[in-house]
């Protein structure tokens, strides 16, 4: 295990290529650096957007003007979303483990077109200067991440670059998307059929299809905003004729199917850590490609679920409740499966293990709150109150968020050489945890008492589950800092490791140097065994 | 559950109930499995892993059992939703207004009032009507909610209420700066009392006692048709100018695309209720103040002089 590094094992950390210092890493087209890259930048937009959130909670604490005022609160929780869904959670972990593992976990050298590659982290930064030019030109943006017409017409603050930023956004995540779908047709190891891929690049695959095929939409209903809004063609604004209804679909057409683009490639590294921490083959393994499959298709079919009490027909509604309960099926059948890993298997109580199974837990709380978003009796009652900001929370924070944290921990020796403290990410993961269930449960109860959403102050029979909940965001930001402080102190002071599988792996990453070469391979190995082999 | 008050909150509650009765089964037992596996399985206790072989049938069970549920709750979604959509032929009809940042209510014989009062036990059908932007018609307690879409014709709801009181309506439906304070609130009312108040001659004109202070009548006509959402008392600027210390002053407007100076006088305060767009005072923006035309009338204007000008003493 222990090679010694010779001049041809230098990794891809330390490795000099044409440009020195800090060009030799943005103009770098190793798939390892580009994904390097897209970690720091969502670090610094993570931090900042949670900060808006907890400025938010304190300002909910109580009723009436506690730190700021509506127009500000208006704003932050627009920008807020806006930083979360375009900047973080939509790129995610296909942007960061995506381009890092991909092209390692099939055998292959580099993704299909690196620069590209390259150049989809360039529009990234792109798309988030124009998105944050707001904040300096004409105050932020107020109408929410939806931009729903005709408010977004109306509203005096400055919508026009946050939308432009995000349509550039779009492309970043299409070119990302073209890359892994030639990539995983093109380049996969001799002998790595099909069925012998492992999960995560499974469901980047599913993923990268749908960002292709859906983006686009959001692509041109965001242009349509922008020319509504400075040229007045009227497609939405009924002021001009428009329908804002229309808007809402073609709203909803991108961003249902966009839930899975966040959140199927957290269920492939899921799917990737429980067997290794069981030591266990993996549970139905083609039931768990398949579901994801089918999640990726049947996604497209189910955006009407956002728009029950829009004023769209009956028939057209009772469609889509349909739907999204059949939508709810290949999820439920991954849990089975995971949790079915966990059976008889010799379980290693290691951080990531943890971030997997309390992943498994919130996961379970966001998706049986989505069947009473998906009945249309409980929908209409529910439907843009506090509720809904608790679900989605617990899907896109709790699923794609936990299982981030769960494939930082378990790929982060690989990726820098260097072992994090356990202590300290156990300790952070059990405050956070907690802070997120009192932050986010207390909001369920909110909105089933009929507390509506995007408010900036509340009525008194509100305040109780808002001390608790605003209580939990001071808890659960202490958890991250503790979390981030830790990562970032051992990915340049950690123990060092050169031991090229520390938890027993059995797909590719674990065969190459700790960290990979640039080319990540000498040889390119020869699959003859399905993943999961474990004896 | 939450308190409930129409003949729609029996079905809804029970599809809450069905599906969050399922989903806590589900929650809990599911993670009482994964805790035991922790502790039976952990590598301290079982050191070698027993590799198990993929079982279809189980795959298969797994599939259609949550199938058969989901299915369930579909159905019950539907039985306690369908109602809603189907609105009686009788019952009494009700224009609701919806503009940036409040609610009135318009009956039949032309009534108006900021609070919907409606009989108990009767089909209440409410014509929704949004004059600006997106607002959404939500009252917890009735357990119905229905987007409020400018544009959009025959966009109606309806309820019955069960119990008489009086239960907050929200608007649910982010329409900017003062969102959260778009409430009203509806009275429910014995059929008789309803009526009474209903047919109330005195209602139609605006009652004024002799002895009435006009500046109090004023300030009581710009709380209830919402001015304050828009206008401040404090000096303060919101969405439009604020009320405190202008009357009587003279101001830049902008008036065709030319600047010229107006006297703040009655003249002018009737002109910005009626025809907000004519003038537009300098620093804010035009289209964000809808015309008062026909809601309010001359004789309210007076009142709201008065206050206006009690504001500078
Ligand atoms: C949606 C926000 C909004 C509401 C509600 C609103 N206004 Fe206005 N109002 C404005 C804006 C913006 C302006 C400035 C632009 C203009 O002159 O049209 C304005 C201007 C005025 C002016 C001229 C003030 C000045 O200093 O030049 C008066 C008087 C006025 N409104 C009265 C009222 C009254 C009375 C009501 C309630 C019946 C009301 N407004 C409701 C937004 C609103
Ligand atoms: C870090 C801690 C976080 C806190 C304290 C927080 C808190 C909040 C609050 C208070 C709101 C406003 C709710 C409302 O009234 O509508 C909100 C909205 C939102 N949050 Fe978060 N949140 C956090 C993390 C996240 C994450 C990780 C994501 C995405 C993955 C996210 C996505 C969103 C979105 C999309 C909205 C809706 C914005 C809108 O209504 O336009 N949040 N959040
Ligand atoms: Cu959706
Ligand atoms: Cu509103």
């Amino acid at each position: 295990m222990s090679e010694t590094t010779s001049s041809k094992h230098v990794s891809f950390l330390q490795y000099k290529g044409k440009y020195k210092g800090i060009l030799g890493w943005i103009l770098s087209t190793d798939h390892k650096r580009v994904g390097l890259l897209y970690l720091y930048t969502m670090l610094v937009f993570f931090s900042l957007a949670a900060i808006l959130g907890l400025l938010m909670k304190l300002q909910l604490i109580a009723p009436g003007y506690t730190i700021m005022g509506p127009q500000t609160y208006n704003a932050m929780f627009t920008v807020h979303g806006i930083i979360m869904i375009f900047i973080i959670v939509v790129p995610g972990l296909p942007a960061v483990f995506g381009n890092f593992f991909l092209p390692i976990m099939i055998g292959a050298k580099d993704v299909a077109f690196p620069r590209l590659n390259l150049a989809s982290w360039w529009i990234y930064v792109i798309g988030i200067l124009v998105v944050l030019t707001s904040q300096f030109v004409g105050g932020w943006p107020d109408t929410g991440w939806t931009f729903y017409a005709p408010y977004s017409f109306q509203t005096p603050a400055n919508v026009l670059p946050a939308l432009f930023g995000a349509f550039i956004l779009g492309f970043s995540s299409i070119l990302t998307g073209i890359n892994f779908v030639v990539t995983v047709h093109r380049m996969r190891a001799p002998g790595m059929s099909w069925f012998k891929m492992p999960l995560f690049p499974w469901t980047l695959y599913a993923t990268a299809w749908v960002q292709i095929l859906a983006t686009p939409v959001i692509g041109i209903t965001l242009l349509l905003t922008v020319m509504e809004r400075v040229l007045g063609v009227g497609v939405f604004d009924p002021a001009l004729g428009g329908d804002p209804i229309l808007y809402q679909h073609l709203f909803w057409i991108y961003s249902h199917p966009a839930v899975y683009i966040m959140i199927l490639p957290g269920m492939g590294a899921i799917s990737e850590i429980l067997p290794v921490f069981s030591q266990k083959r993996i549970y139905g393994y083609k039931a768990i490609v398949l579901s994801s499959l089918a999640i990726a298709f049947v996604g497209y079919f189910v955006w009407g679920h956002h728009m029950f009490t829009s004023g769209m027909s009956g028939r057209a509604l009772y469609a889509f409740s349909f739907l999204t309960f059949i939508v709810a099926i290949p999820s439920a059948i991954k849990v089975f499966n995971w949790v079915s890993t966990m059976y008889k298997g010799s379980l290693n109580l290691q951080t990531p293990f943890y971030w997997a199974t309390s992943f498994i837990f919130v996961f379970m709380i966001g998706g049986l709150t989505g069947l009473v978003l998906g009945s249309l009796a409980t929908n209409v009652h529910v439907h843009d109150t506090h509720f809904v900001v608790a679900h989605f929370h617990f899907i896109v924070f709790g699923g794609t968020g936990f299982s981030f944290m769960a494939a930082l921990h378990y790929w982060f020796p690989k990726m820098f050489g260097r072992m994090y403290d356990a202590n300290w990410a156990n300790t952070g993961w059990a405050v956070f945890f907690s802070g997120f269930l009192t932050l986010y449960l207390p909001m369920f109860y909110l909105g089933i008492q009929g507390m509506p959403r995007r408010y900036y102050d509340y009525l008194p029979e509100f305040h109780g589950g808002n001390i608790i909940s605003s209580l939990g965001a001071i808890l659960m930001i202490a958890g991250a800092m503790i979390i981030i402080v830790n990562l970032v102190r051992s990915s340049r002071h950690g123990q060092k490791t050169s031991d090229k599988n520390p938890w027993g792996g059995r797909t590719l990453e674990w065969e190459t140097d700790t960290p990979p070469t640039l080319e990540n391979w000498d040889e390119i190995p020869n699959v003859t065994e399905e993943p999961y082999e474990y004896k | 559950m939450i308190l409930g008050a129409s003949t729609f909150v029996e079905g809804v509650d029970f599809a809450f109930m069905f599906i969050l009765g399922i989903a806590f089964f589900f929650l809990i037992s599911i993670t009482a499995v994964m805790i035991f596996f922790i502790y039976r399985y952990n590598k301290k206790r079982n050191p070698k892993a027993t590799q198990v072989k993929d079982s279809t049938t189980l795959e298969i069970t797994w599939t259609v059992i949550p199938l058969i549920l989901v299915m369930g709750m579909f159905y019950y979604g539907y039985v306690g939703w369908i109602p809603m959509k189907k609105p009686p032929e009788e019952g009494v009809t009700i224009t609701s207004h919806a503009r940036m940042w409040s609610f009135s209510f318009e009956y039949e014989n032309g009534r108006v009032s900021d609070k919907l009062y409606v009989p108990v036990d009767t089909a209440v059908i409410i014509n929704l009507n949004a004059m600006d932007v997106l607002h959404a018609f939500y009252i917890p307690a009735f357990r119905i909610k229905e987007d409020m879409v400018p544009g959009l014709a025959n966009n109606r709801t309806w309820f019955e209420a069960t119990k008489t009181g009086s239960y907050s309506v929200f608007c649910a439906e982010y329409c900017g700066l003062q969102h959260s304070y778009m409430l009203s609130e509806v009275v429910v009312m014995e059929q008789d009392e309803f009526w009474e108040w209903y047919h109330d001659p005195d209602a139609m004109t605006l009652e004024v006692p002799d002895d009435a202070d006009p500046a109090i009548l004023g300030r009581q006509i710009i709380s209830s048709k919402g001015c304050t959402a828009c206008h401040s008392l404090d000096g303060s600027s919101l969405v439009g100018p604020t009320f405190a210390g202008r009357y009587g002053e003279t101001i830049t407007v902008i008036t065709d695309g030319q600047e010229r100076e107006v006297l703040y006088d009655e003249e002018y305060v009737k002109r910005s209720i009626y025809d907000p767009d004519y003038d537009i005072t300098e620093g804010f923006r035009p289209g964000q103040m809808l015309s008062y035309e026909g809601e309010i009338s001359e004789e309210e204007i007076e009142f709201i002089v008065a206050f206006l000008e009690s504001l500078n003493e």
